[in-house]
């Protein structure tokens, strides 16, 4: 099988700061994996390199036999990513149908705008938000706000989804929820790459872990055997940590 | 777009077409004026209402229009024909401007897209062989007629009034609108939703910019002299922004509610406190954004928020 997704040395740098550095990264299709790392690993920057809101400085990025690293996050789109922002962009006054109705007019082919709306119907049944169609995008509480960002990317029909903390800031009810929808989203066969914070979510969702640190591609391999390594555990809580750790694990 | 809307819009032309025969000289005069204004209210819609994008570049168009149109009847070509000369030349402008400058946001788009207008009167004020310089370009006048030629030039702007509106009614009820408003809203999630940002944005600012240079060039035939600092006055850009403003921007008929009601306040304050009458123009444009930032057409909608609003304002 063909990989989805490659990534080839992939660098970014800020005026001197280097977010990314040297990545390199095989996806295939159908997987689900785990995108970790402490906070500032280069996680949101690794996605806004692949969905082409900013250009890599180097490296490559291979989609589906395609190099994307240097098109439009339009074209990306069209190609088959989609991607959720880890800060909810709605379009605050499109209701939430508009909102997701986007996602089907401009990504495929030959829609009109009452095609998409009935597409975004079905995103929205799927995600649980049909009820609330009609409410305007800015209305919504943050659980909706995030099942509407999944809502719009699903909208866009993509081959690889990239789920930026779609977790982040819901409670314990609301991230079972979203958990259904993602292994849902997964069973219909779209590869997802899933950036988590929480370790809980990574463990039961994903069978392969990949870990960034300092922009730096650390560990990537089995979710049991990422969480034992060594270097992780020192990434997350120190050398101090990683040395007690080691020694209990020997011992 | 629906028939019945069609058959409306063309009905209201029809009527209006007949106006001038019923009344004098003056109003024929101020009606067209309100067309112009409105045409050029209607073009600025579709780039700083529907996408957001606050143009100052409306005189820049209007100005080249004018000049590319005057030169081309001075050389001996129809009226009619220098009209769509002008077009044509504003619509390549904008397409090649636009994708220069719209990837500027805000401000600096703002500022970017307001130079233009500077350089553009600068190359023609030393282009003088060509457009007469500083002391401006005669633009022949084809009948000696003033009934009839009132009757024209009102029939023209009210023809592209109407031009503009059909062409707004088709932006909003299509893709390119549904994809203008994504912009508006939030450009970067329109992006990575598979919207061609650039492409949308340079449409939107292109028809807004053929709006405009028509208009141009249809003013410098109807007031038959022009000179740079006339054709690429500041306030060309300046009033249709009020006027959108005023009527409700991204609206259908915002824009032209607004430059009926900005002009109609204008004549009056204009003949009644000749001295500081621009003075009262800055207060309106104050207390737009204080109490009616969506425009005067969502008073009735919002159930009066805005009133409820200026209330409580001037109850602190």
């Amino acid at each position: 099988m063909s990989a989805l997704l490659q990534l080839h040395d992939v660098s970014k740098s800020f005026a001197g700061v280097r977010a990314v550095n040297k990545v390199s990264l095989t996806l295939q299709p159908g997987e689900i994996v785990g995108l970790i790392g402490p906070n500032g690993a280069g996680k949101t920057t690794l996605v806004n390199l692949i969905t082409g809101v900013f250009p890599a400085s180097e490296g490559s990025i291979v989609f589906d036999g395609r190099v994307i690293s240097k098109m439009a996050p339009h074209q990306i789109a069209w190609a088959g990513i989609a991607r959720t922002f880890q800060v909810v962009q709605p379009f605050p006054d499109l209701s939430v149908l508009d909102n997701v109705a986007a996602g089907a007019m401009f990504c495929r082919e030959d829609q009109t705008i009452d095609t998409a709306r009935a597409i975004a119907m079905e995103c929205l049944e799927f995600t649980g938000l049909a009820a609330i169609a009609n409410n305007p995008g800015s209305t919504l509480s943050l659980a909706n706000r995030k099942k509407l960002e999944l809502a719009k990317s699903l909208a866009t029909s993509p081959r690889l989804l990239l789920l930026d903390e779609v977790n982040a800031g819901l409670n314990p009810t609301e991230i079972e929820n979203a958990l259904k929808v993602i292994r849902a989203i997964a069973d219909r066969g779209i590869t997802i790459i899933l950036i988590e914070h929480l370790m809980k979510v990574v463990t039961r969702s994903c069978s392969r872990v990949v870990v960034l640190h300092n922009g730096e591609l650390i560990s990537d391999g089995a979710t049991e055997t990422v969480m034992r390594d060594e270097r992780v555990v020192e990434a997350y809580l120190g050398p101090k940590y990683a040395a007690k750790f080691k020694l209990e694990a020997t011992q | 777009m629906k028939y019945s809307t069609l058959l409306l819009v063309i009905a209201c032309f029809l009527a209006l077409l007949l106006v001038p025969f019923g009344v004098g000289n003056y109003s024929v005069r101020l009606a067209t004026t309100v067309f112009l204004y409105a045409a050029l209210a209607l073009s600025w819609n579709l780039i700083g209402g529907f996408a957001g994008y606050p143009s100052f570049a409306t005189s820049a168009f209007f100005g080249l229009g004018a000049y590319v149109a005057g030169i081309a009847q001075h050389h001996g070509v129809p009226m009619a024909g220098a009209w769509m000369i002008g077009t044509m030349a504003c619509g390549i402008f904008s397409i090649g401007f636009g994708a220069a400058i719209l990837r500027l946001k805000g401000h600096y788009f703002a500022v970017a897209s307001l130079i233009v207008a500077e350089v553009l009167r600068e190359i023609i004020n030393t282009s003088t062989s060509l457009t007469g310089g500083g002391m401006g370009l005669n633009i022949p006048v084809f009948t000696s007629n003033p009934d009839l030629f009132g009757r024209i030039f009102y029939s023209a702007m009210l023809a592209l009034m109407f031009a503009s509106l059909l062409m707004t009614i088709w932006v909003s009820q299509s893709k390119t609108g549904f994809a203008l408003r994504c912009i508006q809203q939030n450009e970067d999630a329109a992006n990575v939703l598979g919207v061609n940002t650039t492409g949308y944005k340079i449409l939107a600012f292109a028809l807004s910019g053929c709006i405009a240079g028509t208009a141009g060039a249809i003013y410098g035939s109807w007031v038959s002299y022009i000179d740079p600092s006339d054709a690429f006055d500041i306030l060309i850009s300046v009033k249709p922004i009020i006027m959108t403003l005023l009527g409700g921007p991204g609206t259908i008929l915002g824009p032209i509610v607004g430059a009926v009601v900005f002009l109609m306040f204008e004549e009056l304050v204009w003949r009644n406190f000749m001295t500081i009458h621009k003075g009262l123009l800055g207060l309106i444009v104050v207390g737009l954004i204080l109490f009616l930032p969506t425009g005067v057409l969502q008073i009735r909608r919002s159930n009066s928020r805005a009133w409820s609003q200026m209330r409580a304002w001037i109850a602190k």
